[in-house]
C-alpha cells in the first residue's frame, strides 16, 4: 500500500494524475436526478470501445482485396478461433452504436441539453454523429457482398450530382470510375485508421466540453445556481462513485441485450445483416432492390422524396444532407423559456411527437421499394420532418410553459 | 412520458409491419432443425453425392462435418480423390464448362442458405415444373427462368403447372403427373434434410452460438443482480 502511494506520488509530481481524477470523476458534480435517458452517453462510449477492440482483431484476418474480401470474411466466420464471435460483435456493435446514439440525441432534444451554455458541446456531438455515419458507411463496403457494393455505388453516385465538380468528386472518392478494388482499399484505410482516430479525438473533446459546462438534467435547470457552503452544487453528486456504479448496472443490462442479439439473432431479421450481402459483390448484376442499412434509411427516404429539379438529383441530396445535420441548428431555433419537456406546453410536445413519427416513418419507407403511395407518404413526412425545425422559433415562442422549479425533482 | 411509451411501442412494431407487407410467392416453411444430427448427416451425404457435381461450397471444409456428429472415418469415405480432411468442398465440374452447359455458372452454395433463406430453398427445390419453352425443359415457380435443370426430377417425378382462377385471383399450383423414384413424402423429407444441412453449412458456428449464448446471458444476469445491489448500497445516502 505504501509503495503504491509512493508510486502515485511520484507520478503526480510529474503528471496531473490526482487533479485529472478529481476534476473528471471524484469531484465532477453531476445532477443527482439523472433518469433512464442519461445512460446512453456512457453506453455510446462503451460501444466505441467494443468496436475498436473487435475491429483490431478482425483487421488481423480480413483482406482488403476485391478478390479476397468476401472469402476472408467467411474465413473469419469459420476458421479463425472465435472469429464468428468477433465478427458478430462488430456487426451488432455497428447497429447498436446508432441505437444508443439516436437515443442519446433524443435525450438532448427532450431536455433541451443543446441550449446555452451547451451549444458547442452539441455541435461537437453532431460532428461525432457525422464521423460515425462516415465510419459505418465505409465499414459496410468491406464484406464486399452485393449490398456492400451496390449501396456504396448508389451513395457515391450522389456526390456526382454536385454541380460542376460532381463527376470529379465521385472519382476522387472511389479512386476509380466504378466501385472497385481501389475503392475497397481506400475505404479500408479510412475505416480502420482515419475516421476512428478522428472519432476518438472528438469524443474526448466532447467530454472535456461537457465537464466544462456541466451536465444538464431532466428538469433542464442549472444545478450550479444553488451551491452549498463547500462550493459544490447542492443537487450535484460526485460522478465517482455514484454514477460509475449506476452506469455499470446500465452497462450490464445493455450487454444482455447486445449478447442476446449476438448469440441468438445476429442478422436481426435482415436489419443488421442483410441477406443479399451473403452474395459476393457482382458489378454485372444489379440487385432488384437496393436499400441502405436501417440507420441511414430516414435520410434515404428524404432523398427519394424530393423530385429531380432541372434534370438534377442535387436538390434531393441537399435535403438529405440538411436532414442529417438539421439538429445542429437547434440551439438557435429554440426560443422556449424552459429547456425540459417537463415544463413545455402542448404545442411543443405535438411537434416533437410529429417529428419522431416522421423520422421513424421515413426510416421505414427508406427500406421499401418505391411505389406512388409510398412516395406520397415520404413527401408528407419529409415536410413534417423539416417543419419541426423551420417552425421551431415560432411554436416554441408561443407555447405556454409551466414554471421551472428552483431545485431538481428527486423522489 | 406516456407519449414516449406509445412511440416506443410503435418502434417495436415496425419489423412486424415490414414483414406483413412483403409480397412474392408463398413459401413453405422448411421443417428442419439444427438439433437433429441424423437429419443433418443425411443432408450432408445427399449434398456431397448430388450437389457437388456442379456446385462448390468452397468455404466449407470436410472436417467441419465432424461438428454434426460424423466420425473421422465416415468423413474420409466422403472425400473425393486428392482431397484431405481439411480440404474445402469443390465442384466436380469446373465453372467454365458448367457455364457453357447451363448458361450460368452454378453458384457456390457455402452461404446460400443465408442469402436465400431456408424456406425459399425448401420451396424452390420442390417447385420445378415441365416447361417446353425452356432449354432445360423445366421452369420453377419461385425462380422463373431458372438455369438449373431439374436434377432431382428423377426422385420427385414430373410436375405440371396448373393455373386456377379463384374469384379473380390466379392461383398457380403444381401437380405431380409422372411419379419419380420417391413418394412425395419421401422426397419432401429428403429436401428437408438437404436444406437443414445447407443451413448448418452456411454457418457452422450456429451450433455453438446458441449454447454459449445461454451461458453468457446467465452470467450477465447474475452480474446484473450484483451490480444493482452495489448501486443500491451506494445510493442509500443520496436524498
Amino acid at each position: 500500500m505504501k509503495m503504491l502511494k509512493n508510486l502515485v506520488g511520484w507520478v503526480d509530481d510529474r503528471f496531473p494524475l490526482l487533479d485529472t481524477w478529481k476534476e473528471h470523476l471524484s469531484e465532477y458534480y453531476a445532477p443527482k436526478n439523472f433518469n433512464f435517458w442519461y445512460f446512453f452517453g456512457s453506453l455510446s462510449l462503451l460501444v466505441l470501445v467494443i468496436q475498436i477492440l473487435s475491429g483490431i482483431f478482425l483487421t488481423m484476418s480480413y483482406k482488403p482485396d476485391a478478390l479476397l474480401a468476401f472469402g476472408s470474411v467467411e474465413y473469419i466466420m469459420r476458421d479463425v478461433q472465435w472469429g464468428w464471435l468477433l465478427r458478430y460483435i462488430h456487426s451488432t456493435g455497428a447497429s447498436m452504436f446508432f441505437v444508443v446514439v439516436y437515443l442519446h440525441i433524443f435525450r438532448g432534444m427532450i431536455y433541451g441539453s443543446y441550449r446555452k451554455p451547451r451549444e458547442l458541446l452539441w455541435i461537437i456531438g453532431v460532428v461525432i454523429y457525422l464521423a460515425l455515419m462516415a465510419e459505418a458507411f465505409m465499414g459496410y463496403l468491406l464484406p464486399w457482398g452485393q449490398m456492400s457494393f451496390w449501396g456504396a455505388q448508389v451513395i457515391v453516385n450522389l456526390f456526382s450530382s454536385v454541380p460542376f465538380i460532381g463527376p470529379d468528386l465521385s472519382v476522387l472518392i472511389r479512386g476509380d470510375y466504378v466501385i472497385s478494388d481501389a475503392t475497397l482499399n481506400r475505404f479500408f484505410a479510412l475505416h480502420v485508421i482515419a475516421v476512428p482516430l478522428v472519432l476518438v479525438g472528438i469524443v474526448f473533446v466532447h467530454i472535456v466540453a461537457l465537464h466544462k459546462v456541466g451536465s444538464n438534467n431532466p428538469d433542464g435547470i442549472e444545478i450550479k445556481k444553488n451551491k452549498g457552503p463547500d462550493g459544490h452544487p447542492l443537487d450535484g453528486i460526485p460522478f465517482h462513485p455514484y454514477y460509475t456504479v449506476k452506469d455499470i448496472v446500465a452497462v450490464v443490462a445493455f450487454l444482455m441485450v447486445f449478447s442476446a442479439i449476438v448469440f441468438f439473432a445476429p442478422d436481426m431479421g435482415g436489419y443488421f445483416l442483410e441477406a443479399n450481402n451473403f452474395i459476393p459483390a457482382n458489378p454485372m448484376q444489379t440487385p432488384p432492390h437496393i436499400a441502405p442499412v436501417w440507420y441511414f434509411t430516414p435520410y434515404y427516404a428524404i432523398l427519394r422524396a424530393v423530385p429531380p429539379m432541372f434534370g438534377s438529383q442535387f436538390p434531393g441530396v441537399i435535403a438529405m444532407g440538411i436532414g442529417a445535420i438539421g439538429i445542429v441548428f437547434l440551439p438557435w431555433l429554440d426560443r422556449g423559456k424552459v429547456k425540459s419537456i417537463r415544463y413545455r406546453g402542448p404545442i411543443y410536445k405535438i411537434f416533437l411527437a410529429l417529428f419522431v413519427i416522421s423520422f421513424i416513418g421515413l426510416g421505414y419507407l427508406g427500406m421499401m421499394p418505391v411505389t406512388p403511395t409510398y412516395t406520397l407518404i415520404s413527401r408528407v413526412l419529409s415536410v413534417v420532418y423539416f417543419a419541426f425545425f423551420i417552425l421551431m422559433p415560432w411554436y416554441t415562442k408561443i407555447d405556454k410553459c409551466k414554471p421551472e422549479p428552483d431545485r431538481v425533482t428527486f423522489k | 412520458m406516456k407519449l414516449i411509451k406509445k412511440l416506443w411501442m410503435l418502434v417495436l412494431l415496425m419489423p412486424a409491419m415490414a414483414i406483413a407487407s412483403e409480397g412474392g410467392p408463398q413459401l413453405d416453411k422448411a421443417p428442419g432443425s439444427l438439433k437433429d444430427m441424423a437429419s443433418l448427416q443425411r443432408g450432408a451425404q445427399f449434398f456431397t453425392a448430388n450437389c457437388l457435381a456442379c456446385h462448390s461450397a468452397s468455404y466449407m471444409r470436410y472436417n467441419r462435418l465432424m461438428d454434426i456428429g460424423m466420425s473421422e472415418e465416415e468423413v474420409k469415405k466422403m472425400l473425393p480423390e486428392g482431397s484431405k480432411l481439411g480440404s474445402t468442398m469443390q465442384a466436380a465440374m469446373d465453372a467454365a464448362s458448367a457455364k457453357a452447359a447451363f448458361g450460368v455458372a452454378p453458384p457456390d452454395l457455402s452461404v446460400e442458405a443465408r442469402a436465400r433463406g431456408t424456406d425459399w430453398l425448401y420451396t424452390y427445390l420442390r417447385s420445378f415444373y415441365a416447361d417446353s419453352t425452356r432449354p432445360s425443359g423445366v421452369n420453377n415457380l419461385v425462380f422463373p427462368g431458372v438455369g438449373m435443370p431439374n436434377v432431382l426430377g428423377g426422385m420427385q417425378g414430373e410436375q405440371q403447372l396448373q393455373v386456377e382462377n379463384h374469384e379473380g385471383h390466379e392461383v398457380k399450383m403444381l401437380k405431380l403427373v409422372n411419379p419419380g423414384s420417391m413418394t412425395t413424402e419421401q422426397y419432401n423429407a429428403t429436401v428437408a434434410d438437404l436444406v437443414n444441412y445447407l443451413d448448418f453449412m452456411s454457418e457452422p458456428s450456429k451450433l455453438v452460438r446458441y449454447k454459449l449464448g445461454y451461458i453468457v446471458l446467465g452470467f450477465l444476469f447474475l452480474l446484473l443482480l450484483l451490480t444493482y445491489a452495489l448501486k443500491k448500497e451506494f445510493w442509500k445516502e443520496i436524498h
